[in-house]
């Protein structure tokens, strides 16, 4: 029998409220001193995991950030929402500004392996890159089913019901286990860490390793030329009449 | 009606200032201390300037005497201050008092409390309501905002005082009528329970508080007793047999009364002095539980602001309190009372620079984006003052807070001035920040659906309640007189035996030549002050030379009669607020400078403008203070007053004669 254990991918993220602000030497956006949290998609992975658990159909959650020192946070807020344990895969500098869907995807595999997990939880995208292919990514690493896009997920013996929001309306599969999922919009409503609960989760454990304690090669073959500010949008011009409206356009070639 | 006649005892001065109250709602009871401060200065200032002999001070006063004496070598920045004289022991550099752990506890704790606020709790919703929607109580509780500084071990979150101060800036930010909701039940309901509970006490009580299961009011209040809390009617008696008190009388305006389990209530016993035999009326502090049969409360009252806030009338009607119940000691309830709001001040001043932040945002989203005669308004010079003077203001109020905050932690016992004025600078900054957001707003600050309105009359009552501000005036200045005497009193203990205290007495006369003929009295910031700030720093040590002199020529001038000068105390107040207003900044400008924050200039410029304006308002008041015209104005000021009360409203004939 399998071991019930699920792995649950949490990312720091830019807070969904800050106003991104491009460097100005174009290669990435301004992160100091600007609000981070939980990427939203993840927190909806955590809920569904945690609610797993409640549900007493897995033993234990863990949580994996990958990323700097402050990633820490991240998990707390995990551990906070009632996920068990954590891990901090350490990765910074140049490591990190390259950290993409694969580099990250490699980590996730070789914990779900090494921790002999049986479900790996993610969220659909992150709000940051919004690359949506992680869960896809881990799970063809791992050679496991995927269920993505999920916004219902029941878990049967070792089958796995996913209800995935697709083009044009849900799409309902049955899955085997182990099983990679992406948490949708609509899969549940996460709830807050409150205080007592964040208090209580100091005395969880979180373990720090390095990428290469894990065999993985961090390498990355993007590389990014430039980031740019979507292009402001010029004001609108107001016609009096239809006529002048087909002058304007015929003026400015657009008929 | 409300001002008969303006004579103005200690105690006159509380009762006036207690009607005045009544008519506005509201009075919390700070006013004891300061009735009682009041007294002990009317004597102590008196003997600080006529040497009384010993014989006639009895035993009682002498250790006051002391106590206040060894007070005098305080490391409050306050009270040197007063005394011509400076102490940066609290003060320099900004005190960070928060260890690693901590720090980052905090961290995790303001996203989640943020969060609550930003989406589930909704202050439109609850100020129309009148109440704190069910839900949003339930995930208050659940978020552990009902037991913030209870202790770990007694399901509390165990925080330091910088760390509540933090959440509660986050509250202040959203709603002021739940922050009173919480700080009724908190920082003065159960408050008396966490200083002064006996271990007995704090683990019956604490738990179930701490989860909010019960919530907790403070009860002081009475209809005929407000700001001179020594006259409350509210008796406690002994049972003959000593295992119980009955308690009976009504208290008025107790924010949570119609919610609250759990009361901190403040009675008249009878107390034998076992010295003299005599038995005299004390107050005493209870805890009493609506369990105990015989407490009902009114309805909740009709308010202009902070509605969301519980507001009721409690009565206790022949209610068996048990012995044990006592909190403190038995006639000790004075201390009690103060104790509990001086404790609570700081969170004001924290809650509310968190208001001023908010709508300081709300100000500046408008002025950057609303376009008026082509330009965008923040370009116009009458709406730049505008923002740059909310944002000196928030600056002085948030440094206040947490300058408190900190001291508190660091385990400082006399904050009490420190105190005082930040709640007096804080609910008065916020006033103005929130009435300039409407005018930069225009119309659309007027409007409901814009959101400060709602803030501007849940505000109001910051002014009033907790102590009046006029009210806890007269306490920072009458304080510091206090201090001052006791100094001067040395002195002229001194001056009697100049060979014994000859150096002492040298540096006492050199100090007073040089104020006099304008020369710096040695007194420096250098140092401590950032270099790039020295001239703001220099400003500072120059004010308070000028005021300490002021002060002790007022105490040679006025004696003991001090404490009836009202219309002097103001102005000294004022001069002291300002002064604790330039310090804090002074150090926190400084703080952010030598770290190279990335807006340590931007605070450098806040600091120089502040304490350059602030000098001169020092030392206008100054020159009001010394100057002899000034006895006129206050004449008049007195005449004109009196002869409206006299006619029950203005007295000149209307101009068109009808």
């Amino acid at each position: 029998k399998m071991s019930s254990r699920v792995l649950v991918g949490v990312k720091r993220v830019i807070d969904y409220a800050v106003k991104i602000r491009v460097k100005p030497d174009r290669t990435g956006v301004v992160t100091d001193g600007v609000k981070h949290s939980m990427n939203p998609f993840c927190e909806i992975a955590v809920e569904e995991a945690v609610r797993l658990k409640e549900k007493k159909l897995v033993n234990e959650v863990i949580a994996v950030s990958c990323g700097p020192q402050q990633v820490q946070e991240t998990i707390r807020t995990a551990l906070a929402m009632g996920a068990d344990r954590g891990i901090h895969v350490e990765v910074s500098g140049k490591d990190y500004d390259n950290l993409g869907p694969l580099q990250v995807s490699k980590i996730l595999a070789a914990l779900a392996k090494k921790e002999n997990a049986s479900l790996v939880v993610l969220g659909k995208q992150a709000i940051d890159d919004d690359c949506n292919q992680t869960g896809q990514m881990t799970a063809a690493l791992l050679d496991w089913s995927q269920g993505t896009f999920a916004s219902e997920v029941v878990l049967e013996g070792d089958m796995l019901k996913v209800v995935r929001e697709i083009d044009g309306g849900l799409e309902t599969i049955k899955i085997k286990m182990p099983a990679v999922v992406t948490a949708d919009l609509r899969l549940n409503t996460p709830r807050y860490a409150t205080l007592p609960n964040i208090m209580k989760a100091k005395k969880k454990k979180i373990d720090c390793l390095k990428a290469a304690d894990l065999g993985v090669d961090l390498t990355s073959r993007l590389e990014i030329l430039s980031v740019e500010e979507p292009s402001q949008r010029q004001a609108g011009v107001k016609v009096e009449t239809v006529e002048d409206l087909v002058t304007k356009l015929r003026n400015a070639s657009r008929i | 009606m409300l001002l008969r006649k303006v004579t103005l005892t200690p105690a006159l001065c509380s009762t006036v200032l207690l009607r005045g109250s009544a008519s506005t709602g509201f009075q919390r009871p700070f006013l004891s201390c300061l009735v009682q401060h009041g007294r002990l200065y009317a004597s102590q200032s008196a003997e600080a300037v006529l040497e009384k002999p010993a014989a006639s001070t009895d035993s009682a006063t002498r250790t006051k005497v002391e106590k206040a004496a060894v007070s005098s070598e305080s490391k409050s920045f306050a009270v040197n201050m007063f005394q011509g004289q400076i102490n940066t022991a609290q003060v320099f550099p900004f005190p960070s008092v928060m260890n690693e752990e901590q720090t980052q506890f905090l961290r995790e704790l303001v996203g989640p409390v943020s969060k609550f606020f930003e989406e589930v709790n909704n202050p439109v919703k609850n100020d129309m309501l009148e109440e704190i929607e069910d839900s949003t109580m339930e995930g208050l509780k659940e978020l552990g905002a009902f037991g913030l500084q209870v202790p770990t071990d007694l399901g509390g979150m165990g925080l330091t005082n910088t760390q509540y101060a933090r959440l509660v800036e986050i509250v202040g930010m959203h709603d002021l009528g739940v922050g009173i909701t919480l700080g009724a039940h908190q920082s003065i309901g159960f408050k008396g329970i966490l200083l002064f509970g006996t271990k007995e006490q704090k683990e019956k009580y604490l738990p179930k508080l701490a989860t909010g299961e019960t919530i907790a009011a403070f009860c002081l209040t009475e209809p005929a007793s407000g700001s001179d809390a020594a006259s409350i009617k509210t008796t406690a008696v002994r049972s003959a047999c000593g295992k119980y008190y009955t308690l009976t009388g009504g208290k008025i305006w107790i924010s949570n009364g119609g919610l609250a389990e759990i009361f901190t209530v403040f009675a008249k016993t009878p107390v034998k002095d076992e010295s003299t035999g005599e038995t005299k009326d004390k107050i005493t502090a209870f805890i009493v539980e609506r369990a105990f049969g015989g407490v009902t409360h009114g309805p909740p009252e009709k308010k202009m602001g902070i509605k969301a806030s519980n507001t009721a009338e409690v009565h206790f009607d022949a209610v068996r309190v048990p012995a044990e119940n006592v909190l403190g000691e038995v006639g000790g309830g004075f201390k009690v009372a103060m104790n509990i709001l001086n404790n609570g001040r700081f969170g004001m001043a924290a809650a509310l620079s968190g208001t001023m932040k908010g709508v300081i945002d709300k100000a500046v989203d408008h002025a950057a984006n609303r376009t008026q005669f082509g330009n965008k308004i923040h370009n116009f010079g009458a709406i730049q003052e505008k923002v740059a003077r909310m944002a000196m203001l928030q600056y002085v109020s948030e440094s206040m807070a947490y300058m408190i905050s900190a001291n508190m932690d660091m385990g400082a016992s006399e904050f009490q001035i420190e105190a005082a004025i930040s709640k007096i600078f804080a609910s008065e900054a916020a006033w103005t920040v929130t009435d300039e957001c409407i005018q930069v707003m225009g119309g659309m600050g007027f409007m409901k659906d814009a959101g400060v309105e709602r803030v501007m009359r849940d505000l109001r009552i910051f002014r009033i309640f907790e102590g009046t501000n006029d009210i806890l005036r007269l306490f920072v200045a009458l304080n510091g007189f206090q201090n001052a005497g006791n100094q001067l009193k040395g002195l002229q203990r001194a001056l009697k035996n100049p060979l014994g205290n000859a150096s002492f007495l040298a540096g006492e006369i050199t100090k007073r030549a040089k104020r006099k003929a304008g020369l710096g009295t040695g007194l420096s910031l250098q140092g401590v002050v950032h270099p790039e700030l020295s001239q703001s720093g220099d400003l500072l040590v120059k004010a308070i030379e000028q005021f300490g002199g002021t002060i002790e020529d007022l105490l040679l001038k006025h004696g003991k009669k001090i404490v009836d000068e009202q219309f002097v105390l103001k102005r000294v107040a004022d001069s002291a607020i300002d002064l604790y207003a330039m310090v804090v900044v002074l150090s926190r400008a400084s703080r952010s400078l030598t770290q190279g924050h990335p807006s340590a200039q931007h605070e450098k410029v806040l600091c120089e403008t502040w304490c350059f304006e602030a000098y001169e308002r020092i030392m206008q008041d100054i020159k009001v203070l010394r100057s002899s015209s000034s006895k006129q104005i206050f004449k008049n000021l007195r005449a004109i007053s009196t002869a409206v009360v006299e006619s029950g409203g203005t007295v000149s004939p209307h101009p068109l004669g009808f």
